[in-house]
């Protein structure tokens, strides 16, 4: 197990260095650069000394060295739109977007679940047939698409407060108001998020749940005396878990996409919308910092679905043994 | 399974060809007397009351009860022009820009799934053929690609050329781009089914009747992976619709005059707008129409496989 670890992070780190180098350099590539767009109404001499004072004049070759050397102690630069580093920035949005991951996935498995096996124990009925229409709908839902409809209602009823992550007067609330304040916020960006994934893993669960039905050690436990709540419980949900938990892995990369389109249909200040306004505006050192951290957040994901797995299914372990 | 998918892309290949000649008006003609028209509602007798602005600040509209037009496919004209969705914020026809924009949309994601399945499966194919270091160092990339934040990789390779370019030019990078993220998905499964079937006699018999390799994949493994090229066909092809939305939604695929869903989209990501014209958020109903579509011949192949 420590010898699978210490490759995957190996691979991490390989993945964080190519993906953010790459970003880097091909900002670089691109035509115009952050003094095109801020300095908009600037004559040729001004911002020739704005590109000599941010160091954009040098070659690439020098730029690239001295960020890497840089991200060598973990300083991945300044950002220019903002002027404040880099990993300062980084970290407090990337804890906004681990907050509205976390809340979909911990929503979609609360939701998906306990239907999947609702659905899957029960070959026929009324029941099951409208979960698993349901679900199909949902599928077809993606974040882009249920954000927008989402922000539509909200902005429509005035339930919800749209847009953001705190009201305009956030700043000076109490603890308690503050918190409640993001939690209104939080259930559209959340709700766009989770559904497709709930969905998803209502299918999954369902199918798997009705393949471990049909296992003789499920019937062994019904001929034991179990009823059939006790032994899907027990014996049917465990052993339908291994395909299940293997979804998360996979959903980490979706949930990562969706979180960026989410985030700017609602203006959730996360990493997405970071890094939305950072290409925009050709910040060099912020692109590449929010890929990294992108890349972070990916490899970070994979890893816990992949630990995860190997907790539940021995035959993992194995494998990454080897 | 197979044969209904092929239908089902076959009738979205006829529909968004068929776009110029459903539509009633040009993608790009603006009434600016119509700005965020409401739908109209077509009468019983297939005639539409005109609308009268009420109140040209709040964009507000009342029908004219005394007066009708025909619908627009049976000669109304240009001056009481009929928005059977209502019209946006330039006084565009949301179901002409609806009807062109699944031209561009659906046709930008079919040649980017065509594109990525071809590369999917002859990479795959040739990995799984050939073994040794071309399998390894293939699938290596093809896993490096399958880790990486898909979405900024795409956002980074378009935001680095230019914003501005021709539809045309942004419609090829944009499937290309496309292609570069979806081969892999295709190629992995490929190599696993030509690595299992490489051994089987038909394979053998093939080999000693003299066929070559470029002969044996085309001719007899590819075709062994139809099946599964399909069900990846129907998994990339919502998946690349939903990529353009996103992509023109935040101002980095097509430019505004092209009609796409994405770029109709962009329009609804003013909150207040959206609130009060509704009708522009018909795009994404379109959306959720072709990838429930699609889901839908999934699932049917699912529960096939369940029994």
């Amino acid at each position: 197990m420590g010898r699978y670890l210490l490759r995957r992070l190996g691979f991490a780190l390989l993945l964080v260095f190519v993906v953010s180098s790459s970003a880097l350099l091909l900002t670089q590539l691109a035509p115009g650069d952050i003094t095109s767009d801020i300095a908009l109404g600037v004559d040729a001499e001004t911002r020739e000394r704005m590109r000599v004072e941010l160091g954009l004049d040098r070659p690439i070759a020098v730029q690239y060295w001295s960020w890497l050397s840089g991200v060598a102690r973990l300083d991945f630069g300044r950002s220019l739109l903002y002027s404040r580093p880099v990993t300062t920035l980084l970290s407090e949005r990337a804890l906004n977007t681990a907050v509205l991951a976390t809340a979909a996935i911990l929503l979609a498995t609360l939701i998906g679940l306990p239907l999947g096996v609702y659905s899957g124990s029960r070959a026929r009925g009324l029941g099951p047939a409208i979960v698993r229409a349901i679900s199909v709908a949902g599928l077809s839902v993606p974040p882009l698409v249920g954000s927008l409809f989402l922000v539509f209602i909200a902005a429509r009823t005035g339930w919800l407060p749209v847009g953001g992550m705190t009201s305009a007067s956030g700043v000076d609330m109490a603890w308690g108001a503050w918190l409640a304040d993001i939690g209104s916020h939080m259930p559209i960006p959340v709700m766009a998020l989770a559904l497709p994934l709930a969905a998803s893993l209502e299918r999954l669960q369902s199918q798997a749940i009705a393949g471990a039905n049909r296992e003789p050690f499920v019937a062994a436990s019904r001929a034991r005396g179990l009823t059939q709540r006790e032994s899907i419980v027990r014996h049917a949900w465990p052993a339908s878990l291994r395909p299940v938990l293997g979804l998360y892995g996979v959903m980490i990369g979706s949930l990562f996409s969706g979180s960026f389109v989410v985030e700017v249909v609602t203006s959730w200040p996360g990493l997405g919308r970071l890094m939305y306004d950072a290409l925009r505006a050709r910040d060099l050192y912020l692109v590449a910092g929010c890929a990294a951290s992108g890349a972070v957040f990916l490899a970070l994901g994979t890893l816990v679905a992949d630990v995860l797995l190997a907790i539940a299914d021995p035959r993992v372990r194995a494998e990454g043994r080897s | 399974m197979t044969r209904r998918a092929a239908l089902f892309v076959l009738a979205l290949i006829v529909f968004a060809v068929s776009s110029p000649l459903l539509a009633p008006y040009e993608p790009g003609r603006a009434f600016r007397d119509y700005l965020h028209a409401p739908p109209m509602r077509p009468q019983l007798s297939g005639v539409v009351h005109p609308l009268v602005l009420a109140d040209r600040l709040e964009q507000r509209y009342e029908a004219d009860t005394t007066r009708t037009v025909p619908l627009p496919w049976f000669g109304a004209g240009l001056d009481a022009p009929v928005f059977l969705l209502g019209s946006d914020s330039f006084g565009r026809d949301v179901l002409s820009r609806l009807l062109y924009g699944a031209r561009t949309s659906i046709g930008l994601a079919l040649m980017a799934t065509l594109g990525a399945v071809t590369l999917g499966a002859l990479a795959g194919a040739w990995a799984g053929y050939r073994g040794g270091w071309i399998d390894e160092s293939v699938m290596r990339v093809a896993d490096f690609v399958l880790v990486l934040p898909v979405i900024y990789v795409v956002l980074v390779l378009r935001a680095v050329l230019p914003l501005v370019l021709p539809a045309s030019t942004v419609f090829l990078l944009v499937s290309w781009i496309f292609v570069a993220v979806g081969w892999p998905f295709v190629a992995k499964g490929v190599r696993a089914i030509v690595a299992a079937e490489r051994d089987r006699e038909y394979v053998q018999a093939a080999q000693s009747l003299g066929a070559g390799p470029a002969r044996i994949l085309v001719h007899h493994l590819i075709p062994a992976c139809a099946g599964y090229l399909i069900v990846q066909a129907t998994l990339l092809l919502p998946a690349f619709i939903i990529a353009e939305a996103t992509l023109s939604f935040v101002g980095l695929g097509f430019p505004d005059p092209v009609a796409s869903w994405g770029t109709m989209l962009a329009e609804t990501a003013n909150i207040g707008s959206v609130a009060r014209f509704p009708w522009t958020l018909a795009p994404a109903a379109a959306i959720f129409a072709v990838v429930l579509g699609t889901n839908l011949l999934t699932a049917d192949h699912d529960t096939k496989n369940d029994r």
